[in-house]
């Protein structure tokens, strides 16, 4: 899995290219987690246009970076999330606390 | 109707870089039912949730062998992932979503939730100190008009 980062503002976007399963959550969990405090940023956007595949332990590194953002007062938000990603999501409730939107620059608008 | 018949028996490691590869075997086995791209996803989405159990939670930090046997019948696919760690003591509540035994690994505790969802029939038999297994069944549109 290969993650790129791009800072806009106050929200670091995160590409996360590939498959998202435990095999890689650990690793990409602490990558993440270090960026967030070296950016200093408030917001997150996950952008899933090239992520392959993704089950609960990928759902598992979203929630858990929700809980810390959201501490904070940031906000979170998913973008171009496919049919299959979407079931996943749709099922764990995801939507709940994180906003999904068509692109990145609807999702900048809004955060 | 032609009779189609099948199975494959797959056994590995239960190290974490096996996950992707139990997903791609099995979504290659099931190449042969002529599954739709869903169909296809659902069944890696599946195996990976059982294959990850087991190492999680049947082996935890020990390694093990984890078994994956696949068998075609007509147009059903039926998924054995077996360990022989740990055992769960409760599974109907191991089975309820959020459940996680482990919240501290930050668990989302969907796991049986994602395989019941994305497949049409799963079943857990679990002993405590031997071990699991889990049996997953899915139809497949595409052959069932032949």
């Amino acid at each position: 899995m290969q993650v790129l980062y791009e800072v806009v503002d106050n929200t670091l976007v995160v590409k996360l290219k590939g498959e998202l399963d435990h095999h890689v959550a650990e690793q990409i969990r602490t990558e993440l987690d270090e960026t967030i405090s070296n950016k200093r940023s408030k917001n997150l956007m996950f952008d899933l246009s090239e992520m392959n595949f993704m089950d609960s332990s990928g759902i598992g590194v979203i929630i858990g970076r929700y809980k810390n953002i959201n501490k904070l007062g940031g906000k979170v938000a998913v973008v171009n999330v496919s049919e299959k990603v979407n079931k996943i999501f749709s099922l764990a409730g995801l939507y709940r606390i994180i906003d999904k939107y068509e692109n990145k620059n609807q999702a900048l608008k809004c955060m | 109707m032609m009779e189609h018949k099948n199975y494959m028996k797959l056994q590995f490691d239960s190290r974490s870089q096996n996950e992707s590869f139990a997903r791609v075997v099995v979504a290659s086995f099931a190449a042969q039912l002529d599954p739709t791209i869903e169909e296809i996803s659902d069944i890696k989405t599946a195996i990976s949730e059982a294959v990850t159990n087991a190492i999680i939670h049947g082996y935890e930090n020990k390694i093990g062998t984890v078994t994956v046997i696949c068998s075609i019948n007509n147009n059903e696919l039926e998924i054995i992932v077996e360990d022989e760690g740990n055992g769960i003591e409760d599974v109907n509540q191991a089975m309820e979503p959020l459940y996680t035994s482990k919240p501290e690994l930050e668990r989302s505790g969907m796991g049986f939730t994602v395989m019941e969802t994305f497949m049409d029939v799963v079943d857990v038999y679990s002993e405590v100190g031997k071990g699991t297994k889990i049996t997953m069944k899915k139809k497949f549109i595409s052959l069932s008009g032949d």
